[in-house]
């Protein structure tokens, strides 16, 4: 039946995820065919490869790839977790104000000139999240309207203190608001060693609470029935889920909805269970942010498109969809 | 094993006072029934033995422990809980929901034992869920769906069963078979097993002791025929009631008197 099926889910995952990065990485303004890509990733020598080719793979291409595989991936775990946390289809990290949150504190840290990113992103997500969190709250359990509302009210209001730090700062406003849409244009190996470790924990994190997200799953009172301490659980994974979405907004900037339709998609094939959906989840998103970026690279060339943009248009209509399905559904 | 002892409990939520001064005890492999009218506060008083109401006076006792003392994990090995709705759509798997109930003895990082894994495929075996462990659970009907949350109780391996109107979703033929499992836990395997059931016929058949609640207060405990009495109902439920006795098991048979039917054959 399905669960021995999932093995060979799996593996079929990985290894188109694998292929789309070798073809990836070929594609762009001087294409390279994916048999000299994998050349130069395995770093065999090969008399046909020029000087170039291995310079535009290393410096130019790979890092950034793998940044789209890394966000993606963190967007998506982190996703799977708020939806389990809210208890609704529709959370993510987009949705519920935890990107504007870090968007805000990034804004800040670059407007003042601190070295401090990163840390000042989580701060300001972690804030928002909580504050979403208890004013959907309201009445026991989170609605998708109350949800949807509270996030989109606290969104407009950190993106118009972004605005206006950016109207109020001397900084180049055309870096800052690029750096908003979501873009993954000019990022490379600083990011990708800024964000994969910080990423890879709060992934790890969250898998290895799968237990608590199912139960969780169940509402409060089920979840404590069956010996879960609230307080702290939900204290770790939202800390892991913000901290993931944070380092993946610090690096890249705003790109919704991956993290919205990863988990969807990954529980189509693997169900609901969150030791099977957040690895599936993690890939699924990986491929769709790695694909997205192929996407704004190539459609407007030698325009690129802000990455950001491109899941919104695709993302927001799919959001639109399932807002309308849940409410028909039970509860 | 482990007797539940109700302490001179009130309880209320915010300030509105719904169950004042219970004194009531569940003794290992008795099944007691909570019956009484509607919003009388038998859910209230379930939720107070899980613990997720804490009691604005008195003490609940678990095997001579209290209760809000236990930590999460212990309290959850001691009592499990089947709600009355089946309260999940995410699409989990029939075993996927089930194994949940180990949580209690793995935690939350620790992967299942083989010990649990036979724990919960004999539970899946016994309540005749084995056939339909792979399937997802928003698939199920509600009786499949209120023994899979049976399922996931039972395999907490409590030592105190709580059961929140088990039969009120099922049909007359899983009726009588969710509540003979119940008394089979009590009897054969030593729980002590609190339900709390609309139908006074029902709790009649299965009980072996009934708490009748009436206007906030205990009104009655004891053995079914003791309690279940035309004074005693018409006075819970203002209504009159007669009581007759059942054909086959002579166990109190109760049907109201409505002042206002007119139709129908009377005597």
């Amino acid at each position: 039946m399905r669960r021995s099926r999932v093995p060979l889910i799996f593996a079929a995952t990985v290894a188109l995820l694998l292929v789309t990065l070798v073809i990836s990485v070929g594609m762009g303004a001087v294409s390279i065919p994916p048999r000299q890509v994998l050349a130069v990733l395995l770093q065999r020598s090969n008399p046909e490869l020029s000087r170039t080719t291995v310079a535009i793979v290393w410096d130019l291409r790979l890092a950034r790839t793998l940044l789209a595989l890394v966000i993606g991936a963190g967007l998506a775990a982190s996703g799977s977790a708020y939806q389990a946390l809210f208890r609704n289809p529709l959370a993510d990290p987009y949705i519920i104000g935890a990107s504007g949150g870090a968007a805000l504190g990034a804004t800040l840290a670059i407007i003042l000139n601190l070295n401090l990113v990163m840390p000042a992103a989580f701060v300001t997500a972690l804030l928002a999240v909580t504050l979403v969190y208890f004013i959907a709250q309201a009445g026991g359990h989170v609605s998708s309207v109350s949800l949807v509302l509270a996030g989109v009210a606290l969104s407009t209001l950190l993106s118009s203190a972004v605005s206006l730090l950016m109207f109020l700062g001397d900084r180049d406003l055309h870096e800052v608001f690029a750096w908003l849409l979501g873009g993954l244009s000019g990022r490379s190996w600083p990011q990708l060693q800024l964000a994969t470790p910080l990423i890879a924990l709060g992934i790890i994190v969250l898998w290895s609470m799968s237990r608590p997200l199912d139960a969780l799953t169940f509402g409060e009172e089920t979840a404590q029935g069956l010996g879960l301490d609230l307080f702290r659980a939900r204290a770790l994974l939202v800390a892991a889920a913000t901290l993931t979405t944070a380092a993946a907004v610090a690096s890249a900037g705003i790109i919704g909805f991956v993290g919205l339709l990863a988990p969807h998609i990954a529980r189509r094939f693997v169900g609901g269970a969150h030791h099977l959906q957040i690895p599936m989840s993690v890939l699924v998103g990986a491929l769709l942010l790695v694909l997205a970026d192929d996407l704004a690279r190539t459609m407007m060339a030698p325009l690129e498109l802000p990455v950001g943009v491109l899941t919104a248009l695709l993302g927001a209509p799919f959001f639109l969809w399932l807002l309308k399905r849940s409410e028909t559904w039970p509860q | 094993m482990a007797t539940i002892d109700i302490q001179r409990v009130t309880l209320a939520y915010d300030n509105t006072e719904i169950l004042h001064e219970i004194e009531l005890e569940a003794h290992p492999g008795e099944v007691l029934a909570l019956v009484g009218p509607n919003g009388v506060g038998k859910t209230t008083l379930l939720r107070a033995l899980s613990r997720q109401l804490r009691p604005q006076q008195g003490v609940i006792l678990v095997d001579g422990r209290d209760t809000w003392r236990l930590s999460h994990r212990e309290a959850a090995r001691q009592v499990g809980l089947v709600p009355q709705q089946a309260d999940g759509d995410w699409p989990l798997s029939v075993e996927e929901v089930v194994a949940l109930g180990r949580m209690p003895h793995r935690g939350w990082f620790l992967p299942l034992s083989s010990h649990d894994r036979q724990v919960i495929h004999k539970t899946l075996q016994q309540i005749d869920l084995y056939p339909l462990r792979h399937r997802q659970v928003t698939t199920l009907s509600g009786g499949e769906r209120q023994r899979v949350l049976i399922a996931r109780a039972l395999v907490q391996e409590p030592q105190v069963l709580l059961l929140d109107e088990p039969t009120a979703n099922l049909d007359l033929r899983y009726q009588g078979m969710a509540l003979t499992l119940v008394q089979q836990l009590a009897h054969e395997q030593g729980l002590t097993v609190i339900v709390s059931i609309h139908d006074l016929n029902l709790a009649a058949l299965y009980a072996d002791r009934v708490a009748l609640l009436a206007e906030g207060r205990l009104l009655a405990k004891g053995l079914p025929h003791t309690v279940l009495t035309a004074e005693l109902l018409s006075l819970a439920y203002g209504i009159p009631v007669v009581v007759s006795h059942h054909p086959v098991y002579n166990t109190p048979l109760v049907a109201p008197v409505l002042p206002h039917k007119k139709n129908g054959v009377t005597k």
